[in-house]
């Protein structure tokens, strides 16, 4: 059996490829595009690039001997479920920073010995939702809830969170963010980890004995963007959110064209306030929960996401505004190239468990219920979806423009589960206070829609 | 997960037949509390501790999008105080319960739903309300044919003794940790701990030597130890025997004082505990309050089907034109108490009856009689040794 080695896409790439430099590493230079890339030094190496979150979960369920990925997801595996079969062989050194739990600088909390009395309910929002959740019944919370995040957390507090747990390069970087540090959860840095039954059973000495030397402390620059806090927004304004990513340059051309100003938002600011309007960059996947729970009063998201959220709580006070036309994606189910199957319907019953992998994990399972696909199970995903097929999933539900790049990878569309773009979403009542000024924004947007 | 068949059930409806009964005759209202209840219950009071609530199954509400989440009940005693709060309100308040509570097993090898049945005495003053939970417990395991072991503790003194060696040990000790690990600073203590935890007492007279030994040097466990004694003299004086075991603090954070383990054959069955804390955690103020709950699924292992087995009455019709009237026969059976099963049967049939112009009865022995009417065949199932099946 060779070994199997699961590498991490994105902000630790550069670092790897470099530090494996002495591997002859095809195929994951910093810019390389490729999931599956091969080493000289170890041809019988089977590498595969994931996103750094999906690392911990691959190794855990034996698809992959060894994995690389910051300790922060390794824990927020193990918090939940700390029967999984993960050892974790080694720290590699570069990373730094850590795990935080923080308030914004203009909230009330400012301690974490304050949190145990409050009454709540207290809001956390984080990217890490099983570690979030433990810190809050750790420090013993009274009452809080958990919103998960694709990121941005730092944009939340004080209005749309009372509290986040986020990765920093350090305390004074949180506090650059407006961010009050609470409680320094754990260290995020790079670690090797291995299945258990692998480390026990198998002979992994070729790839550890080979491993470079550990490098001094590299510390890695924060995925986001930091922007100069902004005091917190003034109460009874509008609250917008905006997307960032790809989403951002045809937003700005709409903004343009509603006669909306532009200059913060093209400048990567992610808080900043218009007349009367506040405004928050966030991803678009966050958006119609927030939408929900009344924090955002209009947001520009994908119509794709707010169906992924009305799956999920079909009774959701979420409703879309106005197509906006831009982002056209499809959701489509996607197989690999050894799979016959060309409908939904052939593939009942050519695998024991099907295994669904999407972003879209409320759209793939109400997918695979309506088709009867089952007995299946639905792997979540954090982007890099195609490296999934065919190895370790047998269906895709992921979105595409062209289609393109599942050709490249081999793969075939079996069906289009929608067609989705760009939307204005708001909630179905807006609040007496704020409709004015919700109903002008949402006339800009029409107008600069062309509607 | 585990299946209860036919035989568990009916092993499960008599243990909780006998515990409604006794809990009736001692002035004890059923309740039950819904399967799913808010997590904030749990997460307010501050009575479980993380790990406990680490474990529970909790999942988003249809309104999930507000981060509200839901859990499978994982204890019977906050929802039983819950509703006190909200329905009843007026104690002192008798309260009983069969329900099941789930936690989390991700080993996959223990059960994930258990059963208990649960008793509370909402307003209960100690020692009272100790005694008689204690003799109610006992009484009801009694009926059921077992003896069994009372252990006892006390949580507030574990409390107060923990903080006096001053370590952060408790939530560990609740979660089953022993307390062999414990290092006391002080000598005074160190010399105490074989006496404390090594031993067992039986008596009142146990707790007297150990204010003796202790309350010189560590006054603040007055309050504690007197409770127990009081708690001890009265199921003394009940003629109940029962064990002191210090150091067995499994349990749950909202006991404050005595805490009573019952054990078959080393095994636990059952346990409670005085809890005055959480009713005012739950925001009312200064209402004692005790409980227990006794295990099922250890209880059915050591239970055996009742005897004596029902007879299986067979009846069919001896031409197809004639089943309206094995229909009737088998309808007259079942009124006078018997099983009667048409047809066929998956057990041989004590009694096959087949009905035609008269009653063919095949007997349990081989014999066959021809009997002409009911009036006839009742007296002969009688005196056949036929067995009714008797209530549920």
């Amino acid at each position: 059996m060779p070994l199997k080695l699961a590498l991490p896409k994105g902000r630790l790439q550069p670092l790897l490829s470099s530090w494996l430099g002495g591997w002859g590493l095809e195929g994951y230079e910093a810019t390389s595009r490729s999931y599956r890339p091969s080493s000289r030094l170890h041809p019988q190496l089977q590498l595969k690039v994931f996103q750094e979150r999906d690392i911990p979960i691959q190794v855990a369920v034996g698809n992959y001997d060894l994995g690389i990925c910051g300790r922060d997801w390794v824990e927020e595996l193990l918090v939940r479920y700390p029967q999984s079969p993960l050892v974790r062989v080694r720290e590699l050194g570069f990373g730094g920073g850590g795990l935080y739990l923080a308030s914004s600088i203009f909230s009330p909390l400012s301690s974490a010995s304050e949190l145990s009395g409050h009454p709540g309910p207290l809001r956390l929002v984080s990217e890490y939702p099983n570690l979030a959740e433990a810190v809050a019944l750790r420090l013993r919370l009274r009452r809080f809830q958990v919103f998960p995040l694709w990121g941005a957390a730092e944009v939340y507090p004080p209005e749309t969170a009372d509290l986040v747990v986020m990765a920093s390069a350090s305390e004074d970087d949180l506090k650059d963010r407006g961010l009050c540090p609470l409680l320094s959860l754990l260290p995020a840095s790079t670690c090797l980890i291995a299945y258990r039954p692998s480390w026990e059973g198998k002979d992994l000495g070729e790839v550890l004995a080979r491993l470079p030397p550990l490098p001094k402390e590299v510390a890695v620059k924060a995925g986001v963007v930091s922007t100069a806090a902004g005091a917190a927004f003034p109460p009874g304004l509008a609250v917008l959110a905006l997307p960032d990513g790809h989403q951002q340059p045809p937003t700005l051309e709409l903004l343009r064209r509603a006669g909306l100003p532009g200059d913060s938002y093209s400048q990567g600011e992610r808080r900043f306030l218009w007349e009367g309007v506040a405004v928050k960059v966030l991803r678009p996947q966050d958006m119609p929960i927030q939408v929900a729970n009344g924090n955002l009063d209009l947001a520009i998201t994908g119509q794709d996401w707010l169906r992924d959220h009305l799956c999920r709580f079909p009774g959701s006070p979420v409703k879309e505004y106005l197509a906006l036309g831009f982002g056209q994606v499809k959701v489509v189910a996607v197989v690999g190239p050894q799979t016959e199957a060309v409908s939904p319907e052939e593939l009942r019953g050519a695998f024991p468990v099907l295994r669904v992998a999407s972003e879209y994990v409320n759209l793939a399972d109400r997918y695979a219920r309506d088709k009867h696909l089952g007995p299946y199970r639905i792997i979540p995903t954090w982007g890099a979806s195609e490296a999934f097929l065919p190895e370790d999933a047998d269906l895709l539900i992921e979105n595409t423009q062209t289609g393109r790049t599942l050709a490249r990878h081999g793969l075939r569309i079996i069906d289009t589960l929608l067609e989705s773009s760009a939307c204005l979403i708001g909630p179905r009542e807006v609040p007496p206070e704020k409709r004015g000024r919700v109903e002008a924004l949402v006339e800009a947007f029409r107008r600069g829609a062309g509607g | 997960m585990r299946d209860l068949l036919p035989q568990d059930m009916e092993k499960f409806r008599r243990l909780e037949g006998v515990f409604r009964d006794v809990c009736r005759r001692w002035g004890y209202g059923e309740v039950r509390t819904p399967v799913l209840e808010y997590l904030h219950l749990f997460t307010t009071a501050g009575t479980l501790t993380p790990g406990m609530l680490s474990r529970v199954y909790s999942f988003l509400d249809w309104d999930g999008w507000s981060g509200e989440r839901v859990v499978l009940r994982p204890d019977g005693t906050i929802p039983t105080a819950r509703l006190f709060l909200s329905e009843v309100g007026k104690d002192p308040a008798r309260l009983f319960y069969v329900e099941n509570v789930f936690s989390f097993e991700e080993t996959g090898r223990e059960a994930r739903e258990r059963w208990q049945c649960g008793v509370e005495f909402i307003g209960g003053p100690s020692p009272q309300g100790e005694g008689e939970l204690v003799s109610l417990a006992l009484e009801v395991l009694g009926r059921l044919g077992f003896s069994a072991t009372v252990k006892l503790t006390h949580q507030g003194f574990l409390k107060a003794l923990l903080g006096e060696v001053g370590e952060d040990l408790f939530p560990r000790l609740l979660e089953g940790e022993g307390l062999s690990t414990l290092q006391p600073s002080r000598p005074e203590m160190e010399r105490a701990m074989p006496l404390l935890f090594g031993m067992k007492g039986t008596g009142p007279g146990y707790l007297k030597n150990l204010k003796a030994l202790l309350l010189p040097s560590f006054p603040s466990l007055r309050e504690s130890l007197e409770d127990f004694s009081r708690v001890a003299q009265l199921l003394s004086g009940a003629g109940i025997a029962y064990e002191i075991d210090m150091g067995n603090g499994k349990g749950f954070e909202y006991y404050t004082g005595v805490v009573f383990q019952f054990y078959i054959g080393g095994e636990r069955v059952g346990g409670g505990g005085r809890y005055n804390n959480l009713l005012p955690l739950l925001g009312r103020k200064d209402i004692p309050a005790a409980g227990f709950a006794l295990y099922l699924e250890p209880l059915l292992a050591r239970m055996e089907v009742p005897l004596p087995r029902p007879s299986v009455l067979v009846v069919r019709s001896a031409t197809p034109r004639g089943q309206g009237r094995a229909f009737a026969l088998a309808r007259e059976l079942r009124a006078s108490g018997y099983r009667v099963e048409m047809e066929c049967s998956a057990s041989p049939p004590h009694f096959l009856i087949e009905v035609g112009n008269a009653f063919t009865v095949a007997g349990p022995s081989g014999e066959v009689v021809r009997l002409s009417s009911l009036k006839r065949l009742l007296p002969f199932l009688e005196e056949m040794g036929a067995i009714k099946a008797g209530p549920a």
